[in-house]
């Protein structure tokens, strides 16, 4: 048995998305800055990329700068904005506790160069709240940047409405949306989304590429010096391959997006349910605005990354917020950010379903996560406490 | 491979989990925020180790070192015992991530803790050097260890 349950990491590549990729190893190799017809076939299928991912999110092609990923996408959107806030003397920016550390650590090294970063509250059920972004933003604020869906949590933010108070405010907007493209629609003109973050390996896609849109009119900083590629804005030969496999997994992504939400909200939602039977466990996120494959609980008294050892020996590939998966001290900052101590943190636990899965697989899964549990507890010493009475539950 | 072989056998099987009744002695280090307790119990006898469990609360490498440290000091001479070291334990597994390092010492401590533990409750003296505050492993930076 082996069950990937970790879609948010990454995704297994579509036979689609390799076979758009094949033809341009050692078929069309050209490099599309080449003047020759082997250049310009490339040029061609690059230009033919950009527009169907343009089409795709309701922008226009040149709308469209072709990145390493979600990283650099979101580094070059949140630069872009603080030097054109910066020249107008705007440097503040709006964001909030649960984004992506491409996000949060792009705007500590701000912080550094003067910025002023207000960070809005997460809530409980891991979404911001409209009217406390209205009475955040400032004359001088450059940037709101808020992710469009949780990586760790799943919680889908109100994008739409977001977008419409930051037009009317006349402060620009980005979004990461690594983990909503190809799974949740997204029209960033119906959406008032004025930069945007996507990564095609959450979809099917190959790693090592993305897409950073910016409205016509916001002028990119370019990260990367060296050539006029991408307009200027993002030197080095374009990774054709890859960008050929982006474009064709996200196509097909978005044609399935209605059968994948059906299949996979029955199964994150039976996921949900079943876990939530064994004692003194949460949910964390929101259970209605939600991506439909996410699923993250706590389980009291014990440890996550012990409990992912146990059950990758069982062939469940899933993942944790625990300080110990990460390397560091803290527990994630996303489910701090909830409210969840640092205790009950560390015994978190993320499944992230794709439509690959199965009911079969969901009741496995649940099976053994609840053996797995009670096993931990079972020589867990804060499990003891709470069980005697030394100790009481944080999670009822 | 993030753990060795050692470990992961330590960690699937962990030898002597549980706890002893009317223990001699118990020794608990850790802390639940920092995300690893590790605790201790020991039956002594003619100051030998007569029987040693454990219960653990923490990551792979800290179960493990708990399985570990305890097989190294089961049967063992109490004076024996106090002189195992976390570099030992983390050896004994075949090596550990230097970011797991601590669970080695947090496995070392507790069994201080817990032959601390003994001498206090019948009166015996000890030398207290050979006794560190579990804040020497460096795991909890805001020194909430107990």
């Amino acid at each position: 048995m082996n069950i990937y349950a970790d879609n948010a990491g990454t995704t297994k590549m579509s036979r689609t998305a390799i076979e758009a990729m094949t033809l341009y190893f050692d078929q069309i190799y050209g490099n599309p800055s080449s003047l020759h017809s082997t250049g310009q076939k490339a040029a061609e299928a690059l230009f033919m990329a950009r527009k169907m991912i343009a089409e795709i999110l309701g922008c226009e092609a040149r709308e469209i700068t072709f990145t390493s990923g979600g990283s650099e996408a979101d580094n070059q959107a949140i630069l872009s904005a603080a030097a054109i806030g910066a020249r107008k003397n705007k440097k503040h920016i709006i964001s909030s506790a649960l984004e992506h550390h491409a996000v949060l650590h792009t705007l500590e090294k701000l912080k550094k160069q003067g910025f002023e970063i207000t960070l809005l509250d997460a809530h409980e059920n891991g979404i911001v709240r409209v009217n406390e972004l209205a009475a955040a933003i400032r004359p001088d604020t450059a940037l709101v940047t808020i992710m469009y869906a949780n990586n760790e949590i799943g919680s889908v933010q109100p994008i739409a409405e977001i977008g419409k108070l930051c037009r009317e405010r006349g402060v620009l907007f980005h979004t990461d949306a690594v983990q909503a493209v190809g799974h949740l629609y997204i029209d960033v003109a119906a959406q008032s989304i004025d930069m945007l973050s996507l990564s095609a390996h959450k979809f099917h896609g190959p790693k090592g590429v993305g897409v950073l849109y910016a409205k016509k009119g916001i002028p990119l900083t370019s990260l990367i010096e060296g050539g006029a590629q991408e307009r200027g804005k993002r030197a080095g030969t374009e990774n054709i391959p890859a960008i050929m496999g982006m474009a064709a997994a996200l196509e097909e992504a978005v044609s399935k997006i209605d059968e994948n939400t059906v299949k996979l909200t029955a199964m994150r939602d039976r996921m949900i349910e079943g876990l939530l039977e064994i004692p003194h466990t949460i949910l964390n996120g929101d259970p209605i605005n939600r991506l439909p494959g996410n699923v993250n609980v706590c389980f009291e008294g014990i440890e996550g990354e012990s409990l992912l050892l146990l059950l990758d020996s069982k062939g469940i590939c899933a993942s944790s917020g625990s300080a110990c998966t990460s390397g560091s001290l803290d527990p994630s900052h996303v489910l701090l950010a909830i409210g969840r101590p640092h205790e009950i943190a560390h015994g978190s636990l993320r499944l992230s379903l794709s439509e690959e899965n199965t009911a079969e697989e969901v009741e496995y899964m649940i099976q053994n996560i609840g053996d797995v549990v009670a096993y931990l507890r079972s020589m867990s010493p804060i499990w003891r406490d709470l069980q005697e009475g030394k100790r009481s539950y944080v999670i009822q | 491979m993030l753990y060795s072989e050692k470990v992961m056998d330590h960690f699937i099987h962990p030898r002597n989990v549980g706890t002893i009744e009317n223990a001699d002695g118990i020794g608990e280090v850790g802390n639940a925020k920092c995300g690893d307790i590790m605790k201790i119990y020991l039956k002594i006898g003619n100051d030998m180790i007569v029987d040693v469990k454990f219960e653990t609360f923490g990551c792979g490498s800290a179960i493990a070192s708990s399985s570990m440290a305890t097989e190294m000091i089961k049967g063992k001479p109490l004076a024996e015992a106090l002189t195992l070291t976390n570099k030992a334990v983390a050896e004994a597994l075949d090596g550990l991530p230097a970011h797991k390092m601590h669970c080695s010492v947090l496995a070392e401590e507790a069994i201080k803790a817990a032959v601390k533990d003994y001498y206090e409750r019948n009166g015996i003296e000890y030398d207290r050097t050979q006794f560190p505050d579990c804040a020497s492993c460096g795991h909890c930076a805001d020194g909430e260890c107990h």
